[in-house]
């Protein structure tokens, strides 16, 4: 009898979501597309988070007081981001500061894009342009994801992203414009982003376990390889617009289809990464993990003093 | 070590004067000041409000989604509280 | 050296060094709000700093701008207090410095919004709406962190203890106070004191801090004369205008 009305609150679920109605946080769903986004939308959040490491170990040494300004507006805005996913992620019944914890203990995973180290300026211009970039084509979709509280995180999330491509953008423009030794850090910037920006679009459709079950709950809206190819041909007039050069030596625009045709990405890499190989697994969670431990006394404090204040309100 | 984090609360925004104030999301705070404090910084980073509510999300009491039918269905039939229900003769502009 | 300008540049050096050290936790606060909190205030600071240098420049008529000089002067030429240069140490540490410096500075806006120097009313208008906020955040840290846990509270009173001694140099006048007083450009910096010792005083009594009777003081910053922190805040924010000369970014 149970196993019947399951099934009726699923089909009735499917029928919602094929007809493009949201789900809300306390509408009946299926317990694995509960679990589905938290898992997706705190890694998510987590590499919001992160990803204000690799850029804000630039802001104090920003060139100029404008760029620092933007820089330390851009980093703010991914906490905000990190923030206002994670309180969609509550209303799906997960705990905020659980994911965080599982992100410390290297259980959850993030972006592997911010296990790269930032060695340059040009590098604040590579991950906004690129990695931003990557990030929006991700992300546009989401905005009409079937989970309610999701989608108008995302929606949020967009709007504000879109200075953050351009005034990466803008750093590249200029050193490509600037003297031959800007001009060099511009590309050698772009030499170490491209690669891995591709990868944050995650495996080739064939390897990916999650999309086909995702792609139905219109929890994703393209598959992965179709964001790439979207990322790739939007990306490539943009360097030679300003004269750097992609670098992948078997790049080619079909004529035919319209697209370009990018070369074999190293999947090997992107798997150790993942593993947690990568230049900076260890530094980015570590710091993480710092922030928050060296935080719990003013947490405490503050719940502390909190409950002081009602007791002397009710006394 | 998550045991002593800060109670969740719902943030509203009035964007400008005239409007209501809309739910934009949570965060955690603890206490009512910082509530409002962390919605300012969190919430109206590009001017996108002139007020704010915070309320603790454990004191909203939401409607049962499982009740929706019942509850939000009955007033579809009735159409008379439209004014598109009522038919105006021509030549009358303002009603 | 006009006095109008060195006063500029104390002012503008006081938001440049501690919108600096504030920005260094961008991505290492506590909470995730406080985060956010932080860095707004980070913010607020670099867009005085910017403003001030600006027209620090502008009175100098050399052609320097807020960009050269904030990353382009030795570090005798910075002006800002001692106070501001200190590490940010544990999260209190900041806010007890922060709450200092606001306590003073909430007050000395208020004054020079009514300069006979137009330009510098302006900018002290603008600032004193962000300073307010920032008094009342760092005065609700300072009260909760005081009375909160009794850890807390030895913390944040370890932190007043080492930072107390750096609070006298806010009031530091010489001969360019003296000058620009004269003008109308400034008031008497003796009713900023009596406003901050109130706001200390009444914040640190709510807080159950005790104000350290060590009453030795340090001064230098004012005159350009550093403490140690000061070459490595330098090393950093002129990186970039150091190692690459005469180049736009």
């Amino acid at each position: 009898m149970k196993d019947i009305n399951i099934s009726e609150l699923e089909r009735k679920f499917q029928e919602k979501i094929d007809k493009d109605i949201k789900i809300e946080p306390k509408d009946w769903m299926p317990d694995d597309y509960r679990q589905t986004l938290i898992r997706q939308i705190s890694q998510h959040a987590h590499s919001e988070i992160v990803g204000m490491l690799p850029e804000g170990n630039w802001i104090t040494r920003a060139p100029n007081l404008r760029r620092k300004a933007v820089l330390l507006a851009k980093v703010q805005d991914e906490a905000g981001h990190g923030l206002y996913l994670y309180s969609s992620v509550e209303t799906l019944g997960a705990n905020r500061e659980e994911t965080i914890d599982d992100l410390h203990s290297g259980k959850a995973k993030y972006s592997s894009i911010f296990n790269y180290p930032t060695v340059s300026w040009a590098d604040m211009g590579a991950i906004g342009w690129l990695v931003d970039g990557a990030a929006i084509m991700n992300q546009v979709p989401l905005c009409r994801c079937s989970y309610g509280p999701y989608a108008r995180a995302m929606v949020r999330v967009c709007k504000e992203e879109s200075f953050h491509q351009r005034q990466g953008f803008e750093i590249m423009a200029q050193l490509a414009k600037g003297t031959p030794v800007q001009k060099e850090m511009a590309q050698d910037a772009l030499n170490r982003f491209w690669w891995p920006s591709l990868m944050m679009f995650g495996p080739n459709d064939a390897e990916s376990k999650h999309t086909a079950q995702s792609v139905k709950w219109k929890i994703k809206r393209h598959t992965n390889d179709e964001l790439r190819q979207m990322f790739v041909d939007a990306t490539v007039p943009q360097a030679e617009l300003i004269g750097l050069t992609i670098p992948d030596k078997d790049l080619k625009f079909n004529e035919e289809t319209g697209h370009y045709e990018s070369g074999a990405i190293n999947w090997d890499e992107f798997w150790e990464v993942v593993k947690g190989n990568g230049p900076c697994n260890k530094d980015r969670v570590d710091t993480r993990r710092k922030a928050k431990e060296d935080g719990m006394w003013v947490v405490e404090a503050a719940n502390a003093y909190a409950e002081k204040r009602n007791r002397r309100k009710s006394a | 070590m998550s045991k002593k984090e800060w109670p969740l609360w719902e943030i509203f925004i009035r964007s400008k004067a005239g409007l209501n104030h809309k739910h934009v999301g949570s965060l955690r705070a603890a206490d009512a000041e910082m509530a409002v404090e962390n919605g300012r910084d969190v919430y109206t980073r590009r001017s996108e409000g002139i007020s704010i509510w915070a309320v603790e999300s454990k004191d909203v009491y939401a409607s049962d989604p499982t009740e929706a039918d019942s509850l939000f269905e009955p007033s579809d039939s009735k159409v008379y509280r439209h004014p598109t229900f009522y038919d105006v003769p021509d030549g009358i502009s303002h009603m | 050296m006009s006095a109008l300008f060195e006063y500029i540049i104390r002012l503008g050096d006081d938001s440049l060094i501690l919108g600096h050290r504030m920005s260094e936790w961008c991505g290492h606060g506590p909470i995730l709000e406080e985060d956010i909190a932080m860095t707004n205030i980070a913010l607020d600071l670099v867009g005085q700093a910017t403003s001030l240098l600006n027209y620090a420049g502008d009175v100098e008529g050399n052609g320097r701008d807020g960009d050269k000089l904030a990353f382009l002067r030795y570090d005798r030429e910075y002006k800002n207090t001692l106070l501001v240069e200190q590490p940010n140490g544990d999260f209190g540490t900041t806010i007890m410095r922060q709450f200092l410096f606001d306590a003073y500075r909430k007050p000395l806006f208020e004054k020079l919004q009514n300069s006979a120097d137009k330009q510098l009313s302006a900018i002290a208008e603008k600032s004193l709406k962000e300073t307010k906020y920032h008094l009342k955040h760092s005065a609700e840290w300072v009260i909760r962190l005081g009375d909160g846990t009794e850890e807390s509270h030895q913390r944040i009173q370890e932190s007043l203890n080492t930072l107390w001694r750096y609070s006298s140099e806010l009031f530091y006048t010489d001969e360019v106070d003296a000058e620009l007083l004269s003008q109308g450009i400034i008031t008497d910096i003796a009713e900023v004191r009596a406003e901050w010792e109130v706001t200390v005083k009444n914040v640190f009594e709510e807080a159950t801090l005790h104000i350290p009777t060590n009453n030795w003081k340090q001064e230098g910053g004012r005159k350009g004369m550093h403490s140690e922190n000061m070459g490595f805040i330098l090393a950093e924010l002129q990186y970039m205008q150091r190692a690459y000369p005469n180049m736009e970014w």
